[in-house]
């Protein structure tokens, strides 16, 4: 340290960008807006593959069954309800739940029109998500024709919280079934479905009548403490017919995102806007630097007149385009949080400023700022000693 | 024995511009010798090759014919590296000043400072306060060259080039932009501060008034050299 400040030297990139305060605002703000546009495209597109997922996070399972049609949540295929007690024959498993998982029209009680809405049924007794506020309404269903309905869910589903905090008897139709709201949870809607409700069983089975009794399209396994899931998946892939595919809950969580991600445009395209944020943002830094070396080449010349080595100048450039590049990531990273409280208010998307995603685009933005810098550099093979006396 | 060696030895010196048919030679035979201490004034019309005879001795330019020594170093056929770490013991005042816009005057002078080798922050900023001090700018240590008079960026461009401590000193035309008593009193430090510092002077000046100041008049016409008075006897 004391070396350190013995050795130091004029802070001359320093000095070079604050003494035109103009122009290092032009640049700040140049480099903020690249951040910016890198954070949402990124934000956009980690929070569409995150909400796809809103619903799988919460269900209280450690090994998840499906049917191997099934390629994603909206598009769930059945498997015969029987492999569910099968898996109990393992000592390892200590519970399971049969769930119902289809996506139905709910008509909007206010508007008449109707909306795509995901329903789960289910046996109230059971437990269904590790949110115990909801297992405790779940009594409210054993009566027929009783459904919970999520009141995170869009609006066009109608003003349904509302009108059951205000004491109102809330019915409309599902699936062309008479049903009234029996209570309200909070799950969030996710990127396949704009709202969720949860019912029994048997109200799903009379709003469904072309399911067949004995089919399920999601069976959640729950494990004796200690169990490790990999092992546990393996045993039971041996055990059970092919017509169920085994995941651990996080690999069930994977499996739709990967859906999303490798089916659809959605990384390709928010990638690409990510992308486009950086070019720009190389084009403003580059721009940036490269006047400033024109503006400043017979300095630069007398420096290398004096017997300053080329690399010490190299190196001002890249100081430059270091310092540039972290002060401009301040505002990048200030304006994207407010831009993601925005876009959760907005779109009810679970998007937050996650580490790996404010490092990734800080990696991005010294990337920028370095490259950019490297560029300009050739400017400076036009400084020549000879030319300023 | 170190002093007897000659500061700058100039021998057959040739110099050409362009290439093909457009190529024009600017120097011819130049010889030159210059002594450690002695300050030599050199005259002459503009485009006679003044400030190329002062870029190629200062190790700006790739010598092409002749042979040029500067310090104990032989500049035919050196590499860029060389000519740069070679740029370090020699001290240049340009024209037009060419101070760092975005460097307070004492931060100029330090960046001359900053060549030495081995001396601490501290120190360093210690030696660009003394000579600014010496150059009469110690109450201006914290202005910015937009902020100094023509005579007072001057001063500060002799400091910069004197606190690196150089063994030679080439000046192009130092009092052009200044009047008559500041051009005087910038050519009088000049000359004090480089005896003391026992290093060797080459300066090019159109300005009559400074002449008195040489201890060598050398007058360069076409390309050649001629020493002060004669008009036939090329200047040892």
């Amino acid at each position: 340290m004391i070396g350190f400040w013995q050795a130091r030297r004029i802070p001359l990139a320093w000095l070079l960008l604050t003494r035109q305060p103009a122009r290092l605002a032009v640049a700040l703000a140049g480099i903020a807006f690249a951040g910016i546009l890198m954070f949402m495209q990124l934000g956009f597109r980690d929070g569409l593959f995150d909400a796809s997922v809103t619903i799988h996070k919460l269900f209280d399972a450690d090994l998840v069954l499906l049917s191997p049609r099934t390629m994603s949540s909206i598009a769930m295929a059945g498997f015969p309800r029987r492999r569910l007690i099968q898996a109990l024959a393992d000592p390892d498993v200590i519970g399971t739940t049969p769930v119902n998982w289809n996506l139905l029209l709910w008509r909007n009680p206010q508007t008449r029109t109707t909306r795509s809405i995901l329903a789960l049924g289910y046996e109230p007794g059971d437990p269904l998500f590790t949110d115990a506020a909801i297992a405790r309404k779940a009594d409210r269903l054993t009566q027929q024709g009783r459904v919970l309905f999520d009141e995170l869910s869009r609006p066009e589903f109608g003003p349904i919280a509302t009108w059951f905090r205000q004491g109102r008897v809330v019915e409309t139709e599902v699936g062309g079934k008479r049903v009234r709201v029996a209570g309200l949870v909070a799950l969030g809607p996710s990127f396949g479905a704009d709202g969720n409700m949860i019912t029994s069983r048997e109200t799903f089975l009379r709003i469904n009548p072309n399911t067949p009794r004995g089919s399920i399209e999601v069976g959640l396994l729950r494990l004796r403490p200690g169990a490790d899931p990999a092992q546990v998946a393996g045993r039971l892939r041996r055990m059970l017919p092919s017509d169920v595919s085994i995941y651990t809950k996080q690999g069930f969580i994977e499996f739709e995102k990967n859906y999303w991600r490798s089916s659809t445009a959605i990384g390709f395209i928010f990638t690409l806007g990510a992308g486009m944020g950086f070019v720009v943002g190389c084009v403003i830094v580059y721009q940036i630097l490269y006047s400033d070396v024109s503006d400043h080449l017979p300095e630069y010349a007398t420096l290398m007149a004096m017997g300053y080595p080329l690399i010490r100048l190299l190196g001002v450039v890249a100081r430059e385009g270091l310092l540039l590049s972290l002060l401009g990531y301040i505002p990048a990273w200030l304006a994207g949080q407010g831009l993601y409280a925005l876009i959760r208010s907005g779109t009810k998307l679970p998007v937050a400023m996650q580490t790996d995603r404010a490092l990734l685009v800080l990696a991005l933005i010294l990337a920028m700022g370095l490259g950019s810098a490297t560029l300009a550099m050739r400017k400076l093979a036009d400084a020549d000693p000879a030319e300023i006396f | 024995m170190v002093l007897l060696q000659p500061s700058v030895s100039v021998h057959g010196l040739d110099h050409w511009y362009g290439s093909g048919g457009n190529r024009r030679q600017v120097l011819q035979g130049v010889e030159l010798t210059i002594a450690p201490g002695e300050v030599v004034l050199l005259t002459g019309p503009s485009g006679c090759g003044k400030t190329t005879l002062l870029t190629l001795i200062g190790a700006l330019r790739q010598v092409q014919g002749g042979r040029v020594r500067v310090l104990g170093q032989e500049l035919a056929g050196s590499s860029r590296a060389e000519r740069q770490r070679l740029r370090r013991r020699i001290g240049m005042i340009f024209q037009g000043h060419n101070l760092l816009r975005c460097l307070s005057a004492e931060q100029n002078v330090q960046m001359g400072a900053d060549l030495l080798p081995g001396t601490s922050y501290r120190a360093r900023r210690a030696i660009a306060r003394d000579w600014l001090r010496a150059v009469g700018l110690d109450d201006h240590l914290h202005k910015l060259p937009g902020d100094l008079s023509g005579g007072q960026k001057q001063r500060v461009a002799i400091a910069r080039a004197l606190a690196a401590r150089p063994r030679l000193l080439l000046a192009d035309e130092p009092t052009a932009a200044l009047d008559s008593r500041s051009g005087r009193e910038v050519v009088e430090l000049l000359k004090s501060l480089a005896r003391n510092e026992g290093c060797a002077v080459l300066m090019v000046t159109h300005d009559p008034r400074i002449l008195d100041v040489a201890d060598r008049l050398v007058r360069m016409e076409d390309g050649r050299l001629w020493a002060d008075g004669s008009n036939d006897i090329p200047a040892a």
